[in-house]
């Protein structure tokens, strides 16, 4: 009871402070995102006075066995909800701003511009879809291999829910204006402390984990994981450094200035995506892969070879963002020759991941599952081939600024990311909900090709799209002059960026038949249809968490 | 720890489980091992030949002494060295020679379409049609507010128009007539004004408004007067709209579009090139025979614009 008291003191305090902050503050956009943090104090206090308990009734909406289960699952199956919501709402955004490229007129002035739509897009992909994607699979993966339950479990609810509170305040921020204007780190000061204080929450819930471990040893996928949640935390403080000019207000300048600011921005961009986007969700591979296809990881030395030399050369590889810039030389070069070198460690998990399948390749043919998971690896080795390609300097000269850079961009998230995710939350949602199989395999089947055909239609009219403006803007006549203006360029690329939308309303399209099809096995439905492939699960075969007392194996 | 043989790959298990998964004991790929020494290889070499290692107060240059700025400036004076002979021929001749030097002229006015591409485009436009919504002039046509021959343009382009830095700057300002006028002889003079451009009936109130307060600078007839900047209302091409609209809005309270003196910004042989693209657009005029010192400018106002055409 007393520490029910203390935390509704603590909330009370928050919103007491929001309450303060709005009143005093002169930012519309400040007012609203206090308004925001002071609703969310108000559920939490509601939520913890016990007579009301909203948790449970949507809880209740969504299906969610009662109980506890062997394993803390309760945050996992809201990562997954989460995961569908903002990924189908970063598509939606996604495919808005690929219409307003092609078509002005969509532009909506001042809240729906594609000055403020673009960063409502990557962030609610990246951080959303991806991050709840990570949070979620983490929290599942590091019990199961460890044969524990969360450490902290309400330190993780709160990772969950601070997490949410952290997506709202930076996609609100944007529509309203509210930016620092950095790539990928656009929300403003007070939001990036909050995510620091939920990251460091996180960081502990999963070291916690990981140290009351029941394995002698930790598996591939947590050393992953684990080197995603810290370099993270290291990317996000560094670059994030900030001085608000009110405490009352929501601008802050940035502590770096000129090709200072421009270098720790793209030391934190592109590791964003080495931490998030590749070790991150190299983790999911190295879990749910070896699970879906029942086979052994192909190479215990590939993974340690290859994840230490991954980290190692990875943050050294920001510097390829700004070849050709005030950027030194040398620093250009170290970023080049860096990228040049990472070309292996990537491939190394693409590898492991693929070479898994060995004896099981068949199941390429009859498991949907099996085979979105084998078209991510295939666009994260391509992707990753793409990279070190592009940072060559050469290469980069007729890259850079173009769309082929959105194009690359594009078959790693949609290839790689999109489809690992889909895969392992296909993978999640039975064994979450107990349920025996999912609603409909023969769906997923159809999500796959809608998913495939979008990325192909996506990448190549951006790989064509930025290839003609490279050509275009360095086009020179028999008399010396530039034959192209840059309007030239925007109207050549037109058809191009029709394309692509339609790419991306496919993609799209995939992922609402997704949600139908989670939506139905969550609701206890199964479809009539012709059995395909899948890899069957049984909870009470399971190793028991707490072993029966024996000796420490000898190493 | 048990290790075993895994069945389908005839490969050893390391021994380590978790959750059921297990992990096998393969060796690196060769072909994988042996690309990534060679990417290392690569990178030990690039970091010797270019600039790489950050010292105190330098970098090493790299033994190849190349640096981006290096390159840049010797591709950027490798491109004037070809324009060379060009640039000195174009600025030895005074502009309205240009034209008798047809191959000359051919390559100032590719010289111009270039720079046009990187200077003008936002206002006038990628075809040089302007944007009527903000009074941004179309190039295409004939109809000069300031004049049209070679050498009109190029003053254009070096003083701009109503510029705050420029001296010499062309400026004229039309009088709002709001206030002045009330509104039933606004009405009458704009429907005079479309007349002249056969847009609406003439009417005698009008007309007699327009003598009075229009006539001086824009001319009689409306023919406009190049010399003070008056455009002509006497042709179907208009700045700001011909609809009856535009124009009253435009008596009421005239808008004095501004454009920026290029001169010091660009040099004068881009300047020159600027002008004989803009003048080959379609509507450039040929420069009038030697005037007389002292001509009434009237007279010049007048002067319909056919017989200036170029």
């Amino acid at each position: 009871m007393e520490s029910v008291v203390r935390r509704l003191g603590a909330w009370a305090i928050v919103l007491l402070l929001a309450i303060i902050a709005i009143a005093l503050t002169p930012d519309s956009g400040f007012a609203i995102h206090m308004g925001i943090v002071g609703l969310a104090a108000v559920i939490v206090i509601i939520a913890s006075m016990r007579s009301y308990d909203p948790l449970a009734k949507v809880q209740g909406i969504f299906k969610m066995p009662p109980g506890p289960s062997r394993y803390d699952y309760d945050v996992v199956r809201w990562g997954v909800i989460a995961t569908m919501f903002w990924g189908l709402a970063g598509l939606l955004v996604g495919v808005v701003i690929a219409g307003q490229l092609a078509f002005p007129w969509l532009n909506l002035e001042p809240y729906f511009n594609f000055g403020r739509l673009r960063p409502l897009h990557t962030s609610a992909v990246i951080f959303a879809f991806g991050g709840n994607a990570l949070i979620a699979t983490s929290f599942y993966v590091v019990q199961r291999t460890c044969r524990t339950t969360l450490a902290f479990p309400q330190l993780a609810r709160f990772v969950f829910w601070g997490y949410q509170l952290f997506i709202v305040l930076a996609a609100t921020g944007y529509l309203l204006g509210i930016t620092q204007s950095k790539e990928y780190a656009e929300p403003e000061w007070y939001v990036d402390l909050w995510l620091t204080v939920v990251w460091l929450a996180y960081l502990a819930v999963y070291v916690g984990t990981i140290v009351r471990r029941h394995e002698p040893h930790i598996y591939v996928a947590n050393w992953f994981y684990l080197a995603f949640i810290v370099t993270i935390a290291m990317l996000h403080v560094v670059n994030n450094l900030a001085i608000p000019v009110s405490f009352l207000g929501s601008k802050s300048y940035s502590a770096f200035a000129g090709v200072q600011d421009a270098l720790t921005q793209w030391w934190y961009g592109h590791n964003a995506v080495g931490f998030f986007l590749t070790a991150g969700f190299l983790a999911m591979m190295y879990y749910f892969v070896p699970k879906q296809a029942g086979r052994p990881v192909y190479s215990y030395r590939l993974s340690i070879i290859h994840f230490w030399s991954l980290i190692f050369l990875y943050i050294w590889a920001g510097p390829h963002h700004l070849h050709y810039t005030a950027l030194p030389d040398w620093a250009q070069t170290l970023g080049m020759v860096f990228s040049v070198m990472l070309w292996m460690p990537s491939w190394g998990g693409m590898i492991n991941g693929l070479m898994t399948l060995n004896g099981a390749w068949d199941k390429v043919r009859t498991d949907p599952i099996i085979r979105m998971m084998v078209l991510a690896l295939a666009f994260y080795g391509m992707s990753t081939f793409e990279g070190p390609m592009l940072s060559i300097k050469a290469v980069n000269s007729l890259s850079h600024y173009t769309d082929w850079t959105i194009g690359h961009v594009h078959s790693g998230a949609l290839g790689w990311n999109g489809m690992i995710t889909f895969a392992c939350v296909y993978y999640l949602v039975p064994r979450l909900w107990q349920k025996p199989r999912l609603y409909s395999l023969r769906m997923i089947n159809w999500h796959f090709w809608l998913a495939t055909l979008g990325i192909v239609f996506y990448a190549s009219s951006m790989w064509v799209a930025g290839i003609t403006q490279g050509l275009m803007w360095r086009e020179y006549g028999s008399d010396g002059y530039l034959v192209n203006s840059f309007v030239d360029t925007v109207s050549a690329l037109h058809p191009m960026y029709v394309l692509r939308m339609v790419g991306g309303l496919m993609y799209l399209s995939g992922a609402i038949i997704m949600a139908y099809n989670i939506w139905m096995t969550i609701a206890g439905y199964q479809r009539a249809e012709a059995p395909m492939g899948d890899t069957a699960h049984d909870e009470a075969a399971d190793r028991p968490i707490l072993p029966e007392p024996q000796a420490q194996p000898a190493e | 720890m048990t290790k075993r043989i895994d069945q389908p790959t005839g490969t050893e298990t390391v021994g380590h489980e978790w959750d059921g998964i297990e992990e096998l004991n393969t060796p690196l790929p060769r072909w994988w091992l042996w690309t990534f020494y060679a990417s290392i290889a690569f990178s030990a070499v690039y970091v010797v030949l270019y600039p790489a290692w950050p010292l105190v107060d330098r970098a090493t240059a790299g033994t190849l002494g190349w640096s981006s700025r290096g390159d840049l400036a010797k591709e950027m004076s490798a491109a004037e060295a070809a324009r060379q002979g060009v640039f000195a021929q174009i600025a030895a001749t005074n502009i309205e020679a240009l034209p008798a030097n047809p191959e000359l002229m051919q390559a100032a006015v590719s010289g111009g379409a270039a720079a046009f591409k990187v200077n003008c485009v936002q206002c006038h436009g990628a075809g040089a049609a302007g944007y009527q919504e903000f009074g941004y002039p179309n190039l295409n046509d004939d109809d000069w507010i300031w004049g049209g021959t070679l050498a009109d343009i190029e003053f254009t382009l070096n003083h701009g128009i109503r510029w705050e830095g420029a001296d010499a700057t062309r400026a004229s300002y039309m009088p709002a007539f709001e206030g002045v006028l009330d509104t039933g002889q606004i009405g009458a003079v704009t429907g005079h004004v479309l007349s002249l451009s056969g847009k609406a009936k003439g009417n005698a109130a009008g007309a007699t408004i327009f003598a009075e307060n229009c006539a001086a600078c824009h001319g009689p007839a409306g023919a406009g007067m190049p010399e003070v900047g008056a455009p002509a209302l006497n042709d179907a091409i208009w700045l700001y709209g011909g609809s009856q609209a535009a124009v009253t809005k435009q008596i009421r309270a005239p808008r004095h579009g501004v454009m920026p003196a290029w001169q010091g910004r660009l040099d004068p042989v881009t300047i020159k090139m600027l002008a004989a693209y803009v003048h080959s657009r379609g509507g450039g005029q040929k420069a009038a025979p030697a005037r007389p010192a002292t001509e009434p400018t009237g007279d010049v106002a007048q002067t319909k614009k056919a017989e200036n055409d170029g």
